[in-house]
């Protein structure tokens, strides 16, 4: 970062926590609004107990077109000013960190609850209170003819649980409002106090569907705090997982998406080809979703010669098989009819609200971890951006059709060039005293683990910022002025995380 | 379905039981839970070992705890409930506190490729026009009241089904200070192990259920 004030990093490098600046809680939000406007956002901003009465707050920025990444911190009280008065993207993150520490900060009016749940970061000495289930208060627009519609938790399909209030004019809405923490299972803390195999199976559990991700994430994390040495091999075998993981939940939400035109020929297609995805991730790790795959050290199951050709050849018939699938969907008119114009999310609101991934690059503004902070076998194989600009339903569908494409090409090219050398290397104890920004592009965006250890090489602090906790506002935003009989497409061409929100 | 006709590849984790030898001179061992399991490659150590044999769904929790690494799969329900669901099953989904694996594979029962529908079983949009619940995820502070509300909202005779290691045990997470558990007050008749369970594993738990298979 250009300011003083942040400590630059680099994604998997750990920095020294006693070099990270401590600046007046004012002056850090400060430095953030003025920061805003070259595009800076917020990567995750969160709390851990400094002593029994203090909080130090950690913000990690980043600036995508430059690809730089800062951090920098600041010791607040129970009650302390709030940055997002100053800078409102702020404001979500200040939320949780009211939640999750008890903190009380002032200016901005009552804060709701995220998850809805005690307080577990809070500093020992700290007398906090907490929103229970009870007590939150949806907004609402009145007049004669709004009325209100509540959806869920408990959802029509198979789905995840959260809750969605909407003010509707007739078949209009006016306003969203979404509250979640129905899935909240207290994954930090147990990341923070479990034994290393059981945090990786925690990682792992996370988000079903982003196994690869979030486990990548945790374990790049404790690599980079530990010094292990990389293996090529393991990293190559990462980015093939990853990428089937990309592609299993790209070509399935392509297919509910379908599904939700009633465009049913594709539908029933891609759900089949979605499971060719998830059955190559169980071929390579004996798990559909890739469980027991990632490890610290890099990967506990190889490719060998004979698995990879068989690999490459079922992605071949895959890629065959999608084309005229994806014709099919995409030319149909109907089709185009349904997701043309729906569900806008402008790329103004997605420079000034921070969303990552898909969402952001719908809508031209082509921010990807692959790309931006390079990592892994990113930094050898890069994979182009892949950009729509229109920030409707069409567009993050083109998104995803682009990525198919140019994940395929990815998977073939890499199980046909494997490094040599072991998959997994040791993976030994942590650094103390120190900090790392890892940063994984999972499928729907950027994936955040901020690891701190304290003296003794313990982890004191491992927050995870999930895409899903950026971008749950872009799909509230997206709704506004639009039919709410679409918001079940809306929903799905997103495919937000609840669990990965939740945590 | 046979088991070798499923076709599952070579590193497949089913059913984790104890090597051959380990069970020899009636040696006291610990017992394997498959309802605590999380199917971790590292489980299969000391003695024990993962088989490709996906069926592991059965009747009662203490079922999937065994000692001689034989479980006892799942019976079908009587003859009154079979006659009135074994040929048109409705369920309702509830992930209480899960991460979507879950719900992932029960999603896929529906697709071409397992097609539960053939098998007169399908998930409705309503506990109303349910016949049963099938619940995923630990069962957190958070989701106990939408649950008990869904199942008290379906219609008797219901059943219930637990998905996955969560809903059994709580899984990964099962001393997180945010579990719950399925509440004593909705009793399980058919515990289906996992993590998450592989959809023939899902299914072939529901066939025995309805009694269309043995």
């Amino acid at each position: 970062m250009s300011t003083p004030s942040f400590l630059p990093v680099a994604n998997r490098r750990c920095v020294r926590l006693a070099d990270v600046p401590v600046l007046r809680v004012d002056d850090l939000a400060e430095e953030l609004a003025r920061s805003s406007g070259d595009a800076t956002r917020i990567v995750s901003l969160f709390g851990t107990a400094e002593t029994p009465h203090t909080l130090r707050l950690i913000a990690v920025v980043a600036r995508d077109d430059a690809g730089e990444l800062g951090v920098a911190s600041t010791m607040v009280n129970r009650i302390y000013p709030a940055i997002s008065t100053r800078f409102p993207q702020a404001g979500r993150f200040e939320r949780e960190i009211a939640e999750q520490c008890g903190a009380a900060p002032e200016g901005i009016g009552a804060l709701k609850p995220l998850r809805r749940h005690a307080p577990d970061h809070s500093p020992s000495d700290w007398d906090v209170r907490w929103v229970g289930r009870d007590d939150y208060a949806f907004d609402s627009v009145s007049g004669e003819e709004v009325h209100e519609v509540a959806v869920g938790p408990v959802h029509a399909g198979i789905i995840e649980p959260g809750h969605f209030r909407f003010q509707a004019h007739g078949e209009e809405v006016l306003a969203l409002e979404i509250m979640l923490g129905y899935q909240h299972r207290g994954v930090e803390r147990l990341l923070e106090t479990s034994d290393r195999l059981r945090a990786t199976l925690v990682a792992e559990s996370l988000a079903g569907d982003s196994v690869i991700g979030h486990t990548s994430a945790a374990c790049g994390a404790i690599e980079a705090l530990a010094r292990s040495r990389k293996s090529p091999r393991g990293q190559a075998i990462r980015g093939i997982a990853l990428e089937l993981e990309r592609l299993a939940n790209h070509i399935g939400d392509l297919g509910a998406m379908a599904g939700d035109v009633a465009f049913h020929p594709a539908s029933a297609y891609l759900a089949r080809m979605r499971g060719e995805c998830l059955n190559l991730l169980m071929t390579i790790s004996g798990n559909r979703y890739g469980r027991g795959l990632i490890r610290p050290g890099g990967t506990a199951f190889d490719i060998p010669s004979d698995m990879a050709g068989e690999v490459v050849r079922r992605v071949e018939r895959l890629r065959d098989e999608l084309a005229p699938v994806l014709r099919l969907l995409f030319d149909a008119a109907s089709v185009q009819s349904r997701f043309d114009g729906v569900g806008v999310v402008r790329s103004d609101d997605c420079i000034a609200h921070g969303y990552v991934g898909l969402v952001a690059r719908s809508c031209e503004i082509p921010r990807d971890v692959r790309h931006d902070f390079a990592y892994g076998v990113y930094r050898f194989a890069q994979i182009p951006v892949a950009q729509a600009w229109a920030g409707d339903v069409l567009a993050r569908a083109l998104v995803r059709r682009l990525e198919i494409q140019r994940s395929i090409e990815f998977v073939i090219e890499q199980v046909t060039s494997l490094p040599r050398g072991a998959p997994l290397v040791e993976c030994g104890r942590l650094q103390g005293g120190e900090l790392v920004v890892s940063l994984e592009e999972g499928w729907r965006g950027e994936i955040a683990h901020v690891v701190v250890t304290d003296e003794n090489g313990n982890v004191r602090r491992h927050k995870v910022t999930d895409p899903s906790f950026h971008n749950w506002p872009a799909l509230a935003g997206a709704m506004t002025g639009n039919q709410i009989s679409d918001f079940p497409l809306c929903n799905k061409s997103f495919n937000l995380s609840y669990a990965g929100h939740d945590l | 379905m046979p088991v070798d006709d499923a076709e599952l590849p070579e590193r497949f984790r089913g059913q984790l039981t104890f090597s051959r030898g380990a069970t020899e001179g009636g040696r006291r061992l610990p017992v394997i839970d498959l309802g605590a399991s999380v199917f971790a490659p590292e489980e299969a150590s000391e003695g024990r070992v993962f088989t490709r044999d996906y069926r592991m769904a059965v009747s009662q929790r203490d079922a999937l705890a065994t000692d001689t690494g034989e479980i006892e799969l799942a019976s079908a329900l009587d003859a009154r409930m079979r006659s009135l669901l074994g040929r048109s099953l409705r369920l309702r989904s509830v992930a209480a506190g899960s991460c979507a694996g879950c719900e992932a594979e029960l999603t896929a029962l529906g697709n071409v490729v397992f097609d539960m529908a053939r098998f007169g079983i399908q998930f409705v949009a309503s506990p109303r026009h349910a016949d049963g619940v099938v619940i995923s995820g630990v069962v957190n502070a958070n989701m106990r009241d939408a649950l008990e509300k869904t199942y008290e909202a379906v219609p008797d005779p219901k059943v219930v089904i637990a998905v996955g290691a969560c809903a059994i045990s709580g899984g990964v997470f099962h001393d997180s200070a945010q579990v719950v558990g399925i509440p004593d007050s909705i009793p399980v008749d058919l515990w289906i192990p996992g993590c998450p369970p592989h959809p023939l594993t899902i299914l072939d738990g529901l066939l025995r259920l309805l009694g269309r298979i043995e």
